[in-house]
Formats: structure tokens, C-alpha cells, sequence
């Protein structure tokens, strides 16, 4: 059973090797080390996955080093593997090496390969880790390290300012979700005097009911816990306020942009929520506030999402807003539901970042899909896989028939489930519903403006330069005599095996993931009578994301292919409603106006009014200053004229007399 | 070890270099000084391996009486025994950093740093008074030097900030020593950590101790000499001070203050606590906008000294371990990162942040060792620093939610300054000309690097290998202060539990 640990440090050190050594070894040694470490991994976790599958896989901690013991503060280096690790470890490990190997073809041309892939492995390590941890501060080593591989990969190109800058703000905003997640972890050693998550989840029940104090306010103990912890989830996840980073992040390479701003780092907010399911369901209330940010962002992200004309933008609003669908799953405790959504969206979103990668490869890293246009039959393989892929998040699929693309299954399941469990539950289907149609409205927008009308390429910078012509000089030919050429088979596979998994993981794997508590097996907090309730919904509810589906399909159609005109008609009739979701509802401008720009302005006015214009002066140079005044003084009464000396005696001596007689 | 006194040879090896240098010409003196620094260091292993962890408290003690009452006592406990393993691991990187850059007056300058050295190591192995008294103050003496003669531009101003600033507090101190021989009539530092002071003469001897300790941390606001000597100093000066020097205050607060004075540290928490969470605010801003190099770090540091003292005082294990933890691994860190200023300071001579930029272009190496420093800085998870604040923090937050809460913002503005600053020198584009040219690391640059990024990450990865040793002098520190440990601000009332549920075990409530 010790697979496990090659699994986990392959990637380790095959990123180790190749980032140190890669100028010496060469690129394409460096390629294969890491590309291999990566489908060994992807090769050993297979078959622990399908042994939870089958039922006989069994839940195991393989201990590696002592890590820290503080007083009754202890925690180890530790692998644990259980049915929820074993489906992050066969997303991770195939997206993984499914990126590394598209990698090739993409990053052909660029100078740092080694470097490129040095990281991809660092991540899948990080994230491995992050999964496999036994305790919460293991956890966050990973969650920590998945960050550094995000920030080391977004400002891949450190030349680009553009890159940089996300790179940072995407490290920054993650802090801020750290925050809350260090401080639930103090809070659960402070309850528990534990940070193991096995002993956690056993206590959490007994704690229900009972209050705590959190700075000066009394909070119900398991609320204020699973809130901070959740803000941790939040951050990483990419949700409603915390969620800037992520459009930023486009600025890494695609490869990037779908291995872990897609598959599998963002979602390890859902999977924390879903590790820490007995302890959440402790907490009504940190349920409750987790459906509501979940639909919020969903819907939200999804309004963006049909305005952007960066196609990788697109996608990344896309994501957030299925990360949305995951989290309020998980609100209202369907957390088979939530991982499967997970377990599928890795499938199809890799795929659909992965043929935009393709496209862009094929369109001279033109990422603006105003400059695309007819690519249907100049790329008809990426076109296919991206059809699948679009297919597949839209949710295609028909119910009676239990016919569906993998996206049909989750996000039905997901629907279907909220719908069942009431309360918040009942607002979050309609959310959720109401955002399927959005999701099959930009989804088919992006495909429309891509793949079908007349080539509008001519337009475009990037292929001005590529073919040394302006669109006056082009004419009529609105191509410029550019051809868009279909991608190398190392970027061709990828899309292909991540096709197969966007077409069927949602009919293999539905039965384990939704309605399989043995599958689970305590690894999840499972509720087999939500469960079941899911499946008695009514008819119109089943149906509910296939006529979303279809709607959004139609006003895409409409818009994009029919009556091309009938966009900027709507956005000019909309006017500021349309600015404001266009300009992704102004989050970026208000932060830089809350945050960015006092904390510089209050650093400067600390540091010169503070430091140097208060401290300085009142204090060191303050007293030289008293010091060099006083020797200046004692300079000038020691002045050597016997009249001024009589002067202070007999001044001296009325003084002296004064005092003595009254 | 038997009768061997190591720490006497310890101090005796630099001590005699120091002497020999001042009579030696350049070449020779740089080697007899990394010579003397390398014996001390091995030394220095022999002591760690031999420490009994789990035996005496005291051990490899020394004792000679001098006159009247003076002695000559020396002995360590593991937190010393860590401290002293800090100062001779960087040592022999100050003296190989100084190697190239230092061509006036070298035997001066060397001999300035043995006996730097000798100070240092005599700071923590000390058992009596005043014998700790006179090495704690003379330690500014070749500091003063170091500043002042091998200093930047306006390095006179800053020395005498410098000196200025920790005289100030030093005069107190020695008042309260000397009434404290009085009353407890011994100068024996172990005998003094189990007497009980009355609490009314306890707030006063506190106060003292507390303004030399408060300067040398440096907590804030008299913290102001700190960017100033550190911008001046050269570039093995910023390091041993950075490095060793600023953890004289936390030691000092870890030796006397809380053990000597437990009632008086219990009633100036909330003091230590508003400097410190004044500090980790004000400083972390105040470094986002600085231009200039050092200024920056030196600024970071001052934020990173306050988790220090919010660690010791948050009276638990977990926070004087993470406190301990943060002092060795800021030292390392923070020294690693001067030695990276040094590094390009050396060949462009400029500390201006803007004259340097793409350096991860022309010099990959050093880009590389230089994230590695910047990620332990920020507190990533797997290197030294994380161990530490992660557990000091844990310890505040026992102690009190709020203070825990404005401390840990730290690591958002932490991230903001640590990584703003790499941005600027390490990528982007080569803009600036000269800057582009720089070669990357020399072999002797390797050496002094390589060793801390192994510590950085052993420390990281491993800790328990400098936890152990520590374990139970901190143990036996939190009994003594259990009494006055104030209540955490928690106050956990428990529920009734889960309704449907059977019975669970009871959740502890601490």
C-alpha cells in the first residue's frame, strides 16, 4: 500500500531535478523526468480509485516524518488515503499528467521549458500533499504550496508586467482566505487540543450547542470555527469577494490556466468543506452562509461570463461560477453530490482551457474571440473536443433515457438535491437553475464566436504581425492570409483522453459518487435520506437544467449566429447594467480604492510623519538637539569676563539670601 | 564531555584570533578569522551533540569566583545552547561575506567581529549577572565600530542612533541588577530565575529590564535606530545584527523577564501585546513603500521581532516554542537576506530597489536562492519561519482572539512587501543597463548561501531536531509562569452536544 508515497513523491522529486538541474540536463531530458514521474503517479492511482470503487479499498495512514510537537501541539508528515483522497488523487494525477504532456507541444518554443515544467510537478506535489493530509496543518502546508506553484506559474512570463502583478495579487488575495483559515485552525486546537482531522470530526458532534468567545463577541462554537475556516475556502476557491485573483491568473500559460485554475487547486476549497463535512454539519448556520456565497457566486461569476471577450476570461468566470454550484452542493450537505461536480467539472473544464489553448497555439496568441471567427473547419479536431467539452458544462442530457454528457450528471444531481433538501436549499436551485441558462448562454457564445460566422482575424495585432499586413492591405480577404494550423498530437491526445472523460465520467461514476454510501464509506458526511429525496423531486425539477440548457443555447444562437447586430443593441439598452457587468461589477476598482491604495499611502505617512517626523524627532535627534542647545548655552555663561561672573554671584547671593530669610 | 570547558574554549578561539588579527595584514587576518570561526563552529556541533536532552538543566557549566561575589559561571540550557548554534553558523558566512567587500583596515574589521563573536556566545552562555550584563553591553562596542568605520555614507549618524538608543535602556537595567543582588543576595542567573521578587518590587525591576530588552528586540517605537544601522552597516554587520543581535531582546525577555518577574509580565501583557500588534501593522506598511533595499528588510524586520514578543507573551508552550522557533529561523532568514542585498550591492553598489530589475534573466542562481529566502520570509509552510509563527500565533490565539487576529494580518502584508520586492529586482524587464549585466553567484557566494538554505528547510521540514533540545527548559518555564498566565479569552461553555447522536467523548474545553 505504499504506492502511495511514489505517487506523492515522484512529482517531488522529479520537479526538484529538473528545476535544478534542467539548464544542464537539457529540455527534453527535463520533459520526460517530469512527464514520467507524473503518469506513474496518474498509473498507481487508478488502481486505488477503482479499489474504493469495487468496495474493497480501505482507508489508510501511511505516517512519514514527525513534523512538530509544541506542548499538546503535535502534528506529523502523513499520507492518508480514503475514498475522498482517492478521487482527488486519480483528478490530479490524470489532469496532471495529461498537462505536462500537452505542455510539450504548447511551450515548445519557450526558452525556460525545464523551468515551465518544474513547476507543473511542484504543483501536482503541493496538491497531492494538500489531499492526502491527516491533519489540518498538513493541509495547509499543501494549500500554502499549491499557492506558491500559482504564483511561480502565473508570473511564468516575469517578463510580462501584466504577469507579475496577478501573480502577486493572486499570492495576496489567497493570504487574505489564509487568514481565516490559520485562524480556524488556532480555534480548533484551541476547542479540540487537536489538529488531527480524523479526532476533529469524532469530537465535533459533542461540541454542538456549546459557545466561544471571538474577538469580544460570543459565537456558537462549531459556526465561528467552520466560518473561518471556510473564508480559507473561500480565498482558494475563488469565491464572491475573494474571487479577483482569478481572472488575473489567465495572464500564466494555458496549460496552467487548466491544471490548476480549472481541474484541481481551486477546488480545494470544496474539498476542504467536503473533509470537513461531520464538522460542518455541526453548524446550520456555517451550512447556510456556505449555499448562500456558493449561489451568490455562481450566479454572479456567470453575469461576467457573458460579457468577456478574452476567451481564456470566459472560462475563468466559468469556473468560478461552477465552483459555486460545488460549494452550495456541499451547503446543503449533498457532499457526494458537490465532489462528483468536482470530479466531472476536472474533466471537462481541463478540456475546454486545454482546446482554448489550442485555438490560441493556432491563432498566434490572439486570446480575443472578436478576432476569431469561422475556425469550425480550420481546427476540426480542437473544434470537436471543444463542442464535447461545451456539451459537457451545458449539461446535456436527457433524464428518462439516463443518456447525458458528464456535466448533465453532477449538475442535475446538484440541482435536483437542492431542490430536495428546502430552506436555503429551494433559493439555490433557482440560482443554480437561472445560471445553467447563463452557463449554456456564454458557453455557446464562446463556441459561436469562435467556431462558426466569417474569419475576423485581420483585426487582430498578433496576426498583423504574424503576417506583415493592416486590414487595409487585406482587403476583402478578412484572414490576411493567415491559416490557422491544428495543434501538434501531444496537445491533440490530451484533448482526446479528456474528451472520453467530459463524455463519460458522469454516466460510469454516478451511482458510486451520489448513491453509494459504502463507496464513501465515513469519508464524507453522507445523508442517505437526502439522497434518496433527491431522487423524488418532481418531473419539472429533473428537467429544470436541460430547458435552461436549451434556452441559453437559443439566445446564443440568436445573438451570435442570427442576429449578429442584437448584442451591442442589448448592451446599449442595458447601458450602465451592461458597464457594470462588464467591468466584473467594479471589485478590482473598489479594492484598489479600499485596500491597495491607503495601505501605500498609509505606509508612507507612517514612515515619514511617523517614524522619521514624530519618533526621530522627539526622540533621538531630539535629545542631540537638547544636548548640542544646552552645551551652547553653558558655552556662552562660561564666557570668561569677570563683570558677567560678579553679575551671577550677586545674583546668585540675592537668591540665596531670599531663600534663607522668608 | 567530561571536565572540558568547551564554552570557555568557545570564547577563548575567537578571542585569541581577535588579538592576532589586529597584528596581521589583510590576507592572513581574513584567514585566521574564518579559520577561528570555523573551529567555533565545529565546536559549536560538538556542544549540540553532546547536550543531554532530557538530562540536567544546566549543563557544561563553569565556575571560577573572580572577587567580591563576581564569578566567572558559565552553563547552558537548550535555548541557549540554540542561540549559540545561531551565532557560530553564521559567523563564518559573515566573515566569507566580508571576503571581497571589506579592503580598509581588514585585521581592525575581523578582529571587530571575533570579538563580536566571543560577546555573543559569552550573551548566552552567562550564568551570572554581571557577568551577562558586561558581554550584553559590550557587544555594542564592535558594532559601533563596525558601523561607523566600515559603514555607508552616513554611517556616523547611525551609529550614534545606534548607541544612543541602547544606552538608554542598558543604564535601567544595570540599576535593577544591582538591587535585585541586594535583595536576593546572589548574582547566580539559575538561582534568580526561581526567586520570587515581591510583586510590587516585580513591576519596577520589569519596567528596567523592559526598556533595555524593548530597545535591543527592537519593539516598536523605539525602533527607529534599526533601518538607520542596518542601511549603514555593511553588508556581514547587517547580518550578524539582524542575525544575532536582535535576538538579545527576546532573550533577555525569555531569561529574565518572564521566568524572574512572572507577575509583572502578566501585568504588562497588554503592553507588550499593543507594541507588538503596533509593530506587526505599522512596520509591514511602512516596508510596503520603501525604495531601498535594506530599509525594506530591516523594516520587515521589526514586524517580525513582534510575533516574537507577542509569542513569549502569550504565557503557553506553543507560543514561547514559536517564539524561540521564529528567533532562530528570522535569524537565518533575514541574515540570508542581507547577504542577497550584499550579494548584488556588491556589484552595483547601489541598495536602491528601482536600479535593479529582470536580474532573474542574467542571474538564475542567485533568483532562485533569493525566492527561496523571500517564500521562508512570507512564512511559507516547509521552511523555518512557518514552524515558528505558525505556533507563536497558535499561542496568541489561546491567549486572546483579538491580538491573534491583527498579528496574523501580517502574513497578507508580509506577502504584499516580501513579494513587491522581488517583483522589482528579480523580474520584468532588464530596463536598467548595468544591472543586466551582473553576473550571477560565485562559488564563494554559493558557500554562504547554500548552508542557510539547508537550515532554512531542515528547520522547515524537520524542527523537531532544534524543538528537543528546547523542550524541557520551555516546559519548566510555562510551570513557572502557569500561576500568573492570565485567562485566555476564549471561554468555552459547553453545549449539550448533538441531539440524534450517541454519546461522544467530551471535547476538552481548555
Amino acid at each position: 500500500m505504499n504506492s502511495i508515497l511514489i505517487i506523492v513523491f515522484a512529482p517531488l522529486l522529479a520537479s526538484i531535478i529538473a528545476g535544478l538541474g534542467g539548464r544542464w540536463m537539457g529540455h527534453t531530458a527535463a520533459k520526460v523526468l517530469t512527464t514520467a514521474a507524473l503518469f506513474l503517479a496518474c498509473g498507481l492511482s487508478w488502481p486505488i480509485f477503482l479499489s474504493f470503487i469495487a468496495g474493497t479499498g480501505e482507508a489508510s495512514v501511511t505516517p512519514v516524518l514527525t513534523w512538530v510537537q509544541s506542548g499538546n501541539m503535535t502534528f506529523d508528515w502523513a499520507l492518508r488515503v480514503d475514498t475522498l483522497t482517492a478521487v482527488m488523487l486519480v483528478v490530479i494525477t490524470s489532469v496532471s499528467a495529461l498537462v505536462h504532456l500537452y505542455s510539450w507541444g504548447y511551450m515548445e518554443e519557450d526558452p525556460d521549458q525545464s523551468r515551465f515544467f518544474a513547476y507543473l510537478s511542484l504543483f501536482t506535489f503541493a496538491m497531492l500533499m494538500l489531499v492526502t493530509a491527516d491533519n489540518l496543518v498538513q493541509m495547509f502546508f499543501g494549500w500554502e504550496g499549491v499557492g506558491l506553484a500559482s504564483y511561480l506559474l502565473i508570473g511564468f512570463w516575469y517578463k510580462k508586467p501584466s504577469a507579475n502583478a496577478a501573480a502577486i495579487k493572486a499570492f495576496v488575495v489567497n493570504r487574505v482566505g489564509d487568514l481565516g483559515f490559520m485562524l480556524g485552525i488556532f480555534g480548533t486546537f484551541l476547542v479540540f487540543q487537536t489538529t488531527s482531522i480524523p479526532e476533529i470530526l469524532e469530537m465535533a458532534p459533542a461540541m454542538q450547542g456549546s459557545t466561544i468567545t471571538f474577538m469580544g463577541a460570543r459565537w456558537d462554537t462549531m459556526t465561528i470555527l467552520c466560518l473561518l475556516l471556510f473564508v480559507g475556502a473561500m480565498g482558494k476557491s475563488a469565491q464572491l469577494g475573494l474571487h479577483t485573483w482569478l481572472p488575473d491568473a489567465m495572464e500564466g500559460p494555458t496549460p496552467v490556466s487548466a491544471l490548476i485554475h480549472a481541474a484541481t487547486m481551486v477546488t480545494a476549497g470544496v474539498f476542504m468543506v467536503c473533509r470537513l463535512s461531520p464538522m460542518f454539519e455541526t453548524s446550520p448556520t456555517a451550512l447556510a452562509v456556505v449555499t448562500i456565497v456558493g449561489a451568490a457566486t455562481c450566479l454572479f461569476a456567470a453575469t461576467i461570463g457573458t460579457t468577456q471577450w478574452d476567451i481564456k476570461r470566459v472560462i475563468a468566470y466559468s469556473t468560478c461560477s461552477q465552483l459555486g454550484y460545488m460549494f452550495f452542493a456541499a451547503g446543503v450537505g449533498a457532499y457526494g453530490a458537490a465532489m462528483f461536480h468536482l470530479f466531472t467539472h476536472a474533466f471537462f473544464k481541463a478540456l475546454l482551457f486545454l482546446g482554448a489553448g489550442a485555438v490560441i497555439h493556432a491563432m498566434h496568441h490572439e486570446q480575443d474571440m472578436r478576432y476569431y471567427g469561422g475556425l469550425r473547419k480550420r481546427i476540426p479536431i480542437t473544434f470537436a473536443a471543444m463542442l464535447i467539452g461545451t456539451l459537457a458544462i451545458t449539461g446535456l442530457g436527457i433524464y428518462d433515457l439516463h443518456v447525458g454528457f458528464a456535466g448533465f450528471w453532477s449538475k442535475d444531481a446538484i440541482l435536483e438535491v437542492s431542490y430536495a433538501a428546502g430552506g436555503h436549499g429551494t433559493g439555490a436551485f433557482w440560482v443554480g437553475a437561472f445560471a445553467a441558462l447563463l452557463t449554456s448562454f456564454y458557453s455557446w457564445r464562446l463556441m459561436f464566436l469562435t467556431f462558426w460566422g466569417k474569419p475576423r482575424w485581420i483585426e487582430s495585432e498578433h496576426i498583423q504581425h504574424s503576417v506583415h499586413k493592416t486590414p487595409e492591405e487585406a482587403g476583402a480577404d478578412t484572414t490576411g492570409g493567415y491559416h490557422p494550423h491544428e495543434s501538434p498530437w501531444t496537445m491533440l491526445v490530451p484533448l482526446g483522453v479528456l474528451s472520453l472523460g467530459a463524455l463519460f465520467a458522469g454516466q460510469v461514476f454516478s451511482g458510486s459518487f451520489l448513491d453509494s454510501a459504502s463507496f464513501w464509506n465515513g469519508a464524507i458526511a453522507y445523508n442517505e435520506h437526502l439522497m434518496h429525496a433527491m431522487h423524488e423531486v418532481p418531473k419539472w425539477v429533473k428537467y429544470s437544467a436541460l430547458v435552461a440548457m436549451l434556452v441559453g443555447l437559443f439566445f446564443a444562437w440568436l445573438a451570435y449566429i442570427r442576429r449578429t447586430d442584437l448584442p451591442r443593441q442589448v448592451a446599449q439598452q442595458l447601458g450602465p447594467i451592461y458597464d457594470f457587468v462588464y467591468n466584473k461589477w467594479y471589485f478590482d476598482e473598489l479594492y484598489n480604492l479600499l485596500f491597495v491604495k491607503p495601505a501605500f499611502w498609509l505606509g508612507r505617512v507612517l514612515w515619514k510623519k511617523g517614524d522619521e517626523g514624530t519618533i526621530d524627532r522627539f526622540g533621538p535627534n531630539g535629545v542631540a538637539w537638547v544636548v548640542e542647545r544646552g552645551s551652547v548655552l553653558a558655552k556662552s555663561v562660561q564666557s570668561g569676563y569677570l563683570t558677567s561672573y560678579a553679575l551671577i554671584m550677586l545674583l546668585g547671593l540675592v537668591a540665596v539670601i531670599t531663600w534663607v530669610l522668608f | 564531555m567530561g571536565g572540558f570547558p568547551i564554552l570557555s574554549v568557545m570564547l577563548a578561539v575567537p578571542l585569541v584570533a581577535a588579538i592576532m588579527c589586529l597584528f596581521l595584514e589583510a590576507r592572513q587576518a581574513r584567514m585566521v578569522a574564518l579559520l577561528a570561526t570555523l573551529i567555533d563552529l565545529m565546536l559549536g556541533v560538538v556542544l549540540w551533540a553532546n547536550f543531554d536532552i532530557g538530562g540536567a538543566q544546566w549543563q557544561f557549566t563553569e565556575r571560577a569566583n573572580l572577587f567580591a561575589g563576581f564569578e566567572y559561571a558559565l552553563g547552558i540550557d537548550g535555548i541557549a545552547l540554540m542561540l549559540i548554534m545561531l551565532s557560530v553558523f553564521l559567523m563564518p558566512i559573515c566573515i566569507g561575506a566580508s571576503w571581497e567587500a571589506i579592503t580598509k583596515r581588514v585585521g581592525e574589521y575581523m578582529a571587530a567581529f571575533l570579538l563580536m563573536e566571543v560577546l555573543m556566545i559569552g550573551v548566552f552562555a552567562a550564568q551570572d549577572l554581571f557577568l551577562f550584563y558586561i558581554f550584553f553591553e559590550a557587544g555594542l562596542i564592535p558594532m559601533y565600530l563596525i558601523i561607523g568605520i566600515w559603514g555607508g555614507q552616513n554611517r556616523i549618524y547611525a551609529a550614534y542612533k545606534f548607541f544612543l538608543y541602547t544606552l538608554l535602556g542598558s543604564v535601567l537595567m544595570l540599576i535593577a541588577m544591582l538591587w535585585m543582588v541586594n535583595e536576593a543576595g546572589t548574582t547566580s542567573i539559575p538561582v534568580l530565575m526561581e526567586y520570587d521578587f515581591a510583586p510590587q518590587a516585580q513591576t519596577w525591576l520589569w519596567l528596567a529590564f523592559f526598556a533595555s530588552f524593548a530597545v535591543k528586540m527592537p519593539m516598536w517605537p523605539v525602533h527607529t535606530w534599526l533601518p538607520d544601522a542596518h542601511v549603514q552597516a555593511p553588508t556581514a554587520g547587517s547580518v550578524i545584527l539582524a542575525g544575532v543581535l536582535l535576538k538579545l531582546g527576546g532573550y533577555g525577555f525569555i531569561r529574565f523577564s518572564l521566568p524572574m518577574f512572572p507577575d509583572a509580565s502578566a501585568e504588562f501583557g497588554w503592553l507588550v501585546w499593543g507594541l507588538s500588534m503596533a509593530a506587526v501593522v505599522l512596520t509591514s506598511l511602512i516596508a510596503l513603500v520603501q525604495a531601498d533595499m535594506k530599509k525594506l528588510i530591516a523594516y520587515s524586520s521589526v514586524a517580525h521581532m513582534a510575533i516574537v514578543t507577542l509569542g513569549l507573551f502569550a504565557f503557553n508552550v506553543q507560543g514561547l516554542e514559536g517564539a524561540m522557533m521564529v528567533m532562530l529561523g528570522h535569524g537565518l532568514v533575514s541574515g540570508a537576506l542581507f547577504l542577497c542585498v550584499g550579494v548584488i550591492y556588491d556589484r552595483l553598489h547601489t541598495r536602491e530597489i528601482a536600479r535593479y530589475g529582470g536580474l532573474s534573466i542574467n542571474m538564475p542562481a542567485y533568483a532562485v536562492l533569493f525566492m527561496l529566502f523571500t517564500m521562508a520570509a512570507v512564512g511559507l509552510p516547509g521552511t523555518s519561519n512557518f514552524v515558528g509563527e505558525f505556533l507563536s500565533l497558535a499561542g496568541v490565539y489561546q491567549a486572546n482572539s483579538w491580538v491573534a487576529f491583527v498579528a496574523t494580518t501580517g502574513i497578507i502584508l508580509g506577502a504584499a512587501y516580501m513579494l513587491y520586492l522581488y517583483r522589482r529586482i528579480c523580474f520584468g524587464e532588464q530596463k536598467n543597463a548595468d544591472a543586466a549585466a551582473l553576473p550571477d553567484l560565485s562559488l564563494r557566494e554559493y558557500l554562504l548561501l547554500g548552508p542557510i538554505a539547508a537550515a532554512v528547510l531542515w528547520m522547515g521540514v524537520y524542527p523537531e531536531s532544534f524543538l528537543a533540545p528546547m523542550r524541557a527548559d520551555i516546559e519548566l518555564l510555562d510551570t513557572r509562569l502557569a500561576a500568573a498566565a492570565p485567562e485566555g479569552d476564549a471561554q468555552l461553555v459547553m453545549g449539550e452536544g448533538a441531539p440524534e447522536e450517541e454519546e461522544h467523548t467530551q471535547g476538552e474545553a481548555h
